[in-house]
């Protein structure tokens, strides 16, 4: 009994969280399009640029699946529903990112409420379920959008403008604002599961019981964790239908949103860094492995069923097993 | 919207809900014994239905075939469980999500690699191609109520089987409480396995028996497993009887609404948005379904009990 106490109260307390290695990811992201300058390697940027898009994302994931106890295998319809305001505004003449970004995570938001109302009902697998069939529903509305390209998707006829200005159009600009975007974030989320609320959420997940018990209404946190995962999903949309200058069905298929939870467990879950990390080194992989082989998945796959049988916690958590064996030896 | 038509609808829905069954009671089955999320149900099925193809181009025989492909999945179902899924038992469900999300990769591309991206197709069995007269001007494939009969008697010997057998016992015990189970002497490991290969022998049936009337493909899997998720959520995971409730109803429902929402749309808006919006709202009706059914019964319609 103790033992448990004790392994739960530590791990509801906050979890120590480096400056250096987030700090280091973003000085690498704010000198790639300098080293693809230098080198001559312009697809750094475009790499670089998806990487953060999905690293946005993959965040927002982390603070359900990490933080909040919530395995929500719906993640990409966010990206999705986020992509497609882009696009439908833009289709109808509106370009205006001061419109489209905020309208983006709006819907985002909503759907993410009320979805999330019927989703918290459910726990466990049931929720991972549910939130499974909520992205398909979101996907297949978005494939019968005949108006809207349908199964073949949307070509949007150029990036959002601010304020009327093109300050996207230029692919540095707008990787410096994905960076942005990003940081922002980032820093965020890091408050928020720093904050009070972040200690409910962690708590809800350790013990629902006890937080209720202690007089917290554990799913009302929860709730609001899901519309804000929501929004930023939403956020990482209208960066990546920027990027693409392109909206497809695809983006909210089931297969996006298990590589969304695939890149927040290979980073390490629980974390945020994790998620930053885990997201770039998945479109590396991608891009290294698919290098070889069209079917790079085949590759892939394997090596994600050895990550969990062998390497528990993830890139982070090898990280701090490395540094604990040098400092033993 | 002719009786006929809507006759033949009903059926088709009960084809597919038949074929659900099939896929869903192997799931719900392995997750209300050893709780276990296999993800790569999906892609057994569409292994089932490739193994198919590939011995039906040796032996030229369909029966042979679908025995030789039936046995292949099983054999390749218990190596999976041996080398992967046994170590993931004990895990969390996000561990045993990615770990079969994994093997879903790995096979979808693995198949494209083996047999090419273009879709293989499979011959009806000479013994059941045309079609009979169910009634004046109700003509049906026979293979198709081949496979609602399969289906329908495979239900019936799993009703049995657990309902009457010792095996079938064990299974309901486990799904109410594993570790008790376990504690009583039985060999928990080895029931695990007869589950998990049994489950996986049910998802290969399907996909040869489907494997005549749609294209193989790689990822054809993958939208029957999430309707397959479907099926079992609102049935209730781990009861194969709400397994067969729900598998019906959600074939019924989304057939039927694919096939009359734009006619029932009509009645109420003009043809034009109506030819719009029906498809979408018939693509949506089943998740519809569920999130009503979860939202009035958190645990589904027959929830296995102690869980």
């Amino acid at each position: 009994m103790s033992a448990t106490t004790l392994a739960a109260s530590k791990a509801v307390a906050p979890p120590r969280s480096g400056i250096i290695l987030p700090a280091l990811i973003f000085i690498v992201f704010a000198l790639l399009p300098v080293v693809a300058a230098l080198t001559t390697r312009q697809y750094l940027v475009d790499v670089g640029c998806r990487m953060m898009v999905f690293a946005v994302a993959a965040i927002a994931l982390d603070l359900l699946v990490g933080y909040a106890g919530l395995i929500s295998f719906g993640h990409a319809a966010f990206i999705g529903l986020g992509a497609y305001a882009v696009g439908i505004l833009s289709a109808h003449g509106v370009g205006e990112g001061l419109i489209a970004l905020p309208i983006a995570i709006a819907v985002s938001m909503l759907f993410a409420w009320l979805t999330g109302i019927v989703c918290l009902r459910t726990s466990g697998a049931y929720f991972i379920m549910i939130t499974l069939a909520f992205g398909q529903m979101a996907y297949f509305i978005a494939t019968s959008l005949a108006p809207y390209g349908g199964d073949n998707g949307l070509t949007i006829a150029a990036r959002s403008t601010i304020a009327g200005w093109p300050l996207l159009k230029n692919d540095r600009a707008f990787y410096y604002f994905t960076l942005l975007c990003l940081l922002a974030a980032y820093l965020f989320c890091r408050a928020l599961v720093g904050s009070r609320f972040g200690r409910v959420l962690r708590g809800g997940k350790e013990n629902a019981v006890r937080m209720a018990a202690i007089g917290f209404n554990v799913q009302r946190f929860r709730l609001v964790a899901y519309v804000i995962a929501g929004g930023l999903g939403g956020l990482s949309g209208f960066l990546l239908a920027n990027l693409t200058e392109f909206v497809a069905p695809a983006y909210m298929s089931w297969q996006q949103s298990g590589e969304l939870i695939v890149m927040v467990i290979l980073g390490g879950v629980g974390t945020l860094d994790g998620a930053l990390l885990g997201s770039a080194t998945y479109l590396l992989a991608e891009e290294w492995l698919s290098g070889f082989t069209e079917n790079w998945k085949v590759i892939f796959g394997p090596i994600l069923v050895l990550v969990v049988l062998f390497a528990r916690g993830g890139l982070i958590g090898l990280g701090s097993w490395l540094r604990r064996r040098v400092f033993h030896a | 919207m002719s009786t006929t038509l809507f006759l033949v609808q009903i059926l088709n829905g009960v084809q597919l809900g038949v074929l659900l069954f099939l896929i869903a009671a192997g799931l719900t089955l392995v997750f209300g014994v050893m709780d276990f999320i296999n993800l790569a149900h999906g892609v057994q099925y569409m292994l089932g239905a490739y193994l198919a193809v590939a011995f039906y181009g040796y032996v030229d025989n369909f029966l042979l075939a679908l025995i030789l492909a039936l046995l292949a999945s099983l054999v390749f179902g218990l190596l999976l469980e041996f080398f992967v899924f046994r170590h993931l038992y004990d895990r969390d469900h996000l561990d045993q999500v990615i770990a079969t999300f994994g093997i879903i990769l790995f096979l979808n591309h693995g198949v494209r690699m083996v047999w090419g991206a273009a879709p293989l197709s499979l011959p009806v069995p000479e013994f059941f191609t045309g079609s009979v007269v169910l009634m004046s001007g109700l003509l049906y494939p026979v293979w198709r109520l081949a496979i609602i009969g399969s289906g329908l008697a495979i239900a019936v010997g799993l009703y049995v089987l657990v309902t009457f057998t010792r095996i079938g016992m064990l299974v309901r015990a486990g799904a109410t409480n594993a570790r008790m189970v376990s504690a009583l002497g039985v060999n928990i490991k080895r029931l695990f396995m007869i589950v998990f290969g049994f489950g996986t022998m049910l998802a290969g049936f399907a996909g040869i028996m489907i494997a005549p009337i749609i294209s193989v493909e790689p990822g054809m899997g993958d939208n029957i497993l999430i309707l397959a998720f479907v099926v079992i959520v609102i049935g209730g995971i781990g009861s194969i009887r709400g397994a067969f409730v729900a598998a019906l109803l959600v074939g019924l429902v989304d057939t039927l609404g694919r096939s009359f929402s734009v006619d029932i749309l009509r009645l109420m808006m003009g043809p034009s948005p109506a030819r719009m919006a029906g498809p979408a709202i018939a693509s949506m009706l089943i998740y519809v379904l569920m999130a009503l059914v979860l939202y009035a019964r958190p645990t589904g319609l027959f929830p296995a009990r102690g869980r």
